[in-house]
């Protein structure tokens, strides 16, 4: 059974439908890309997998063993973060929360899960470094790092290179394949659609009706969508 | 100096400026642990607004004393306190204000600065109406500027606040990885199962708690300093929340200690040299981080 498997989805808000009529399964360790172009409900999606926001119509079945609140979520950062005085370790454990209920503080096997994960994703000499004082790549793996304490089996990235430079967005990326090779569901927006194509087992492109796809990444390459959106892609560059 | 203390051992003797001590010593102690998350959210200006509501709902409270005592012939005051009219209605604000925050056609700081400016008016224009003594701009002065009913205060109010104030923090200890949480990336609580909502209500209800509690030590006007000179102060040097946290609450809990004692001493109107002390550390603090970073 697939861990996550969304039927006929119709999304939108305000009541204006933004996208409509769409199926798609993940299966435990895929890795699954979500291309469009601006505005064809990339966010939406990622939004209504979190819960964040209810589907217009269709439904999301969770199999598997996977309950709602073992989905992580890696978000864009916040205006809010970037002075935020918050040490790499409060951050990290603050990924913990929702295995607390009522109780007030963490305790110790939850502090040593952050130390753990903080060591998986080599931040754990940054500990009680400031995290607004970190370059773009160290905050993105904070965050990994938190995601992870918050789940381990499915990850739900938001464009997570946006702002970072080359040679830290090929490092997030190798560390995300990484992850994904030891068994985590990974689920990524993306705009960079050579990424996609590099690490990705699964494409769904949103977009009008007639370009909707969902498929293997060897099958989108040759699909119509596939064609005219990586060749326009490939003009542009 | 001598002197000074020879003086300030005396004024201690009299139960009203121990109750006016203790009483702010704890004010400022709740105030700077909201004050750090709501400098965080970009709400600083929330404490502005609601006490600027509770201005109005206090205004309310003297209006219907008043209107009981003429019409329905009560003997007594028909509040026992204001302070049981003025924290509902000033809750009540907290928690629409926080709400507006997301998807309303009024945007916040519309909203913000609607309801604050609306209760100002509102306010004084009942007090004009239902005005009980002659010298009704020092009523409204006192009540906006504090001046000097900190000094006033009854052993009841004391205990009041003494019961709020553990309240208050014992609400924040307990709901404090959840605060930061919620804090720092709300969508990530909220994705992760974490009931961001219902936090950011109790944190509204114990800002409102707050606001009530301060506008005593330093009038409507001045709470805005109170809750952001400590935490802005704190966030210049310290780079954790948890330091962050620790050392707003000590400068603002020093803060206004000295600053109480600088008005005894000197005869100053207690709220704004409060303020001014907070304003002082602020520059030290500013200072020091400019050094810091430069050396």
């Amino acid at each position: 059974m697939p861990q996550l498997s969304c039927q006929n989805l119709t999304l939108g808000y305000e009541g204006k439908v933004v996208i409509s009529g769409f199926s798609f399964t993940v299966n435990t360790g895929d890795y699954l890309c979500i291309v469009g172009e601006n505005g064809s409900g990339k966010s939406t999606l990622m939004k209504t997998l979190l819960r964040l926001k209810m589907p217009m119509s269709g439904q999301i079945v969770m199999g598997d063993g996977l309950t709602p609140n073992e989905i992580g979520y890696l978000p864009q950062q916040t205006i809010v973060q970037k002075d935020f005085p918050a040490s790499v370790k409060e951050v990290v454990r603050s990924g913990c929360l929702n295995r607390c209920g009522l109780r007030p503080f963490y305790n110790r096997k939850e502090k040593r899960m952050a130390d753990e994960n903080m060591e998986k994703l080599g931040v754990k000499n940054l500990a009680h470094r400031c995290y607004r004082e970190l370059s773009g790549g160290q905050q993105q793996r904070t965050l990994l790092a938190r995601a992870l304490c918050a789940a381990q089996k499915i990850l739900l990235l938001d464009e997570p290179a946006a702002g970072l430079d080359p040679k830290a967005t090929d490092e997030l990326y190798t560390l995300i394949k990484k992850l994904n090779d030891s068994g985590m569901t990974m689920i990524m927006i993306s705009h960079d659609i050579a990424v996609s194509l590099k690490y990705a087992s699964h494409i769904l492109h949103l977009g009008t009706q007639s370009s909707l796809f969902f498929g293997k990444t060897e099958d989108y390459v040759i699909s119509e969508t596939g064609l005219i959106y990586t060749g326009l892609e490939g003009e542009q560059t | 100096m001598i002197e000074i203390i020879d003086k300030l051992a005396s004024y201690f003797q009299y139960p009203f400026v121990l109750y006016a001590m203790i009483a702010g010593v704890l004010i400022a102690l709740c105030s700077s642990l909201l004050g750090v998350t709501l400098v965080l959210k970009r709400l600083s200006f929330i404490g502005d607004g609601l006490s600027h509501v509770a201005f109005g709902a206090m205004a309310i409270a003297v209006a219907v004393n008043v209107v009981g005592k003429q019409y329905f012939q009560a003997s007594q005051d028909v509040l026992p306190h204001n302070f049981f009219l003025v924290l509902p209605i000033t809750i009540f604000a907290a928690v629409l204000l926080l709400r507006t925050g997301q998807n309303t056609k009024i945007k916040g700081d519309a909203a913000l600065a609607m309801i604050s400016v609306g209760s100002l008016a509102i306010g004084y224009l009942l007090m004009n109406l239902f005005s009980k003594s002659s010298n009704l701009s020092g009523d409204v002065c006192s009540t906006l500027f504090g001046s000097t009913s900190i000094l006033t205060l009854t052993e009841t109010e004391m205990w009041l606040c003494v019961v709020f104030s553990v309240l208050v923090t014992g609400v924040f200890l307990f709901f404090y990885n959840k605060i930061f949480t919620v804090t720092f990336d709300e969508d990530f609580a909220t994705a992760t199962g974490t009931r961001a909502k219902l936090y950011n209500l109790i944190l509204a209800i114990v800002i409102a708690v707050v606001i009530v509690l301060a506008m005593n030590l330093v009038g409507a006007l001045l709470i805005s300093a109170l809750v952001i000179f400590p935490a802005l102060s704190a966030m210049r040097i310290f780079k954790s929340f948890q330091a962050v946290t620790l050392c707003s609450v000590i400068v603002s809990v020093f803060c206004a200690a000295l600053g109480i004692l600088i008005s005894i001493v000197a005869g100053t109107p207690v709220g704004s040299t409060i303020v001014v002390v907070d304003i002082v550390v602020f520059s030290l603090f500013s200072a020091t981080s400019l050094l810091k970073r430069r050396f």
